[in-house]
């Protein structure tokens, strides 16, 4: 009878594997970095004093003064109710003088991307010429803003995803920029709704406190 | 004698842990994979806020942190109480606007980049939700000074149920 070869010790692989273990977890983090992602305007040139001249319908006031309440064009409003002042404010849907004006715009997508476009694959529509100007007092809590900043960046978001999926069938978060037609696409979408928000520069607007 | 042993051997049985090793290496890996390196400490308290408008960012070799918090304990009896600007892993600790700092870092980290790849430089803002404005206000000054443009808000994902939205 042949003598049976003796087994390794496995016990302390567990303890090795434990170690190994616990190294990971306290080296380690989880969270994957998540965030709103904004274009911040270049410096102006110093000699240049550019006053650019906007009509004052194109132009939607948020103001989030140093105790946190905001006003959008002179009213007090909940946060909850600015993404759709916003969405009315892009579209004007009723062709309201108050609201910003539209211009007729010809935007060309790639042709036979879609059904709802005619042959030739160009979009004829309005496209808003309004800004929202953005404005915080050096005092106002960065989380109220980013809420606010969430609810406007939401608005755009909605209105480009309606658009998409009337017209391609899709969602616009799903279009893949790396391809050529869907890039196309989704370049097209942002001319038509453009995340256009400036903010003033930091002052001191004041309030209750 | 020998009926008296094997009674004894057969008191205490032992429990079967040849399958530990497995269990806890299949833990370790799944820890490897979930997980990122962490690669600064960070010295001031931050709790991002929430928002419902979140993406991923998408490559991390393009981005340079900036933490703006009140300092951890340790670092309070040092520099007080108040809010802190760290870039990466330095603590800054300019009087006004830090211009100056904030240029050096933007120049240091678009160094560090490829030549493709430096116009996409993406500075991810890490700033507690209870920070004053003021300060935010400041870092995005220099930022622009330094054209360091693309910024990214950190925020966690708030899930937003459909009736609450009006």
């Amino acid at each position: 009878m042949a003598r049976e070869t003796p087994e390794v010790n496995g016990g302390s692989l567990a303890d090795i594997a434990f170690l190994l273990l616990i190294f990971f977890l306290v080296t380690t983090t989880m969270d994957t970095d998540t965030g709103i992602t904004r274009l911040l305007p270049p410096e102006p040139e110093k000699d240049q004093e550019t006053e650019v001249k906007v009509n004052k319908r194109n132009v939607l006031v948020v103001l989030l003064n140093r105790s946190d309440r905001l006003m959008v064009g002179g009213y007090e409003m909940d946060r909850l109710d600015l993404k759709a002042k916003t969405i009315e404010f892009f579209t004007n849907p009723l062709n309201n003088e108050n609201l910003p004006e539209m211009e007729e715009t010809e935007i060309q997508f790639p042709i036979g991307s879609s059904a709802m476009l005619p042959p030739d694959g160009i979009w004829r529509g309005r496209v808003s010429k309004g800004v929202i100007s953005l404005q915080n007092d050096r005092s106002t809590t960065y989380g109220k803003y980013l809420q606010v900043q969430n609810e406007l960046v939401a608005a755009v978001n909605e209105l480009r995803n309606n658009f998409c999926n009337f017209h391609f069938d899709m969602d616009y978060e799903e279009l893949n920029t790396s391809n050529t037609i869907e890039g196309e696409i989704h370049d097209g979408i942002r001319k038509i709704y453009k995340m256009n928000i400036s903010e003033s520069d930091p002052k001191n607007i004041g309030g209750r406190n | 004698m020998s009926k008296f042993r094997k009674k004894e051997g057969k008191g205490l049985q032992k429990i079967n842990t040849s399958s530990l090793p497995d269990i806890v290496f299949m833990l370790l890996f799944f820890f490897m994979v979930a997980t990122t390196m962490r690669e600064t400490e960070v010295q001031v308290r931050v709790k991002v806020p929430e928002a419902t408008e979140v993406k991923k960012l998408e490559k991390k070799s393009l981005v340079s942190y900036i933490y703006i918090g009140r300092p951890v304990t340790h670092v309070e009896r040092m520099y007080g109480t108040e809010p802190l600007i760290q870039l990466n892993d330095k603590l800054i600790s300019d009087e006004g606007i830090p211009y100056e700092s904030i240029q050096d870092f933007v120049l240091f980290e678009r160094e560090k980049l490829p030549e493709s790849d430096k116009s996409k430089m993406t500075m991810s803002l890490r700033i507690d939700e209870n920070i004053p404005m003021g300060k935010v206000d400041d870092v995005k000054q220099a930022l622009r000074r330094a054209r360091a443009l693309i910024i990214n808000y950190s925020a966690r994902k708030e899930y937003r149920e459909k009736g609450r939205q009006r």
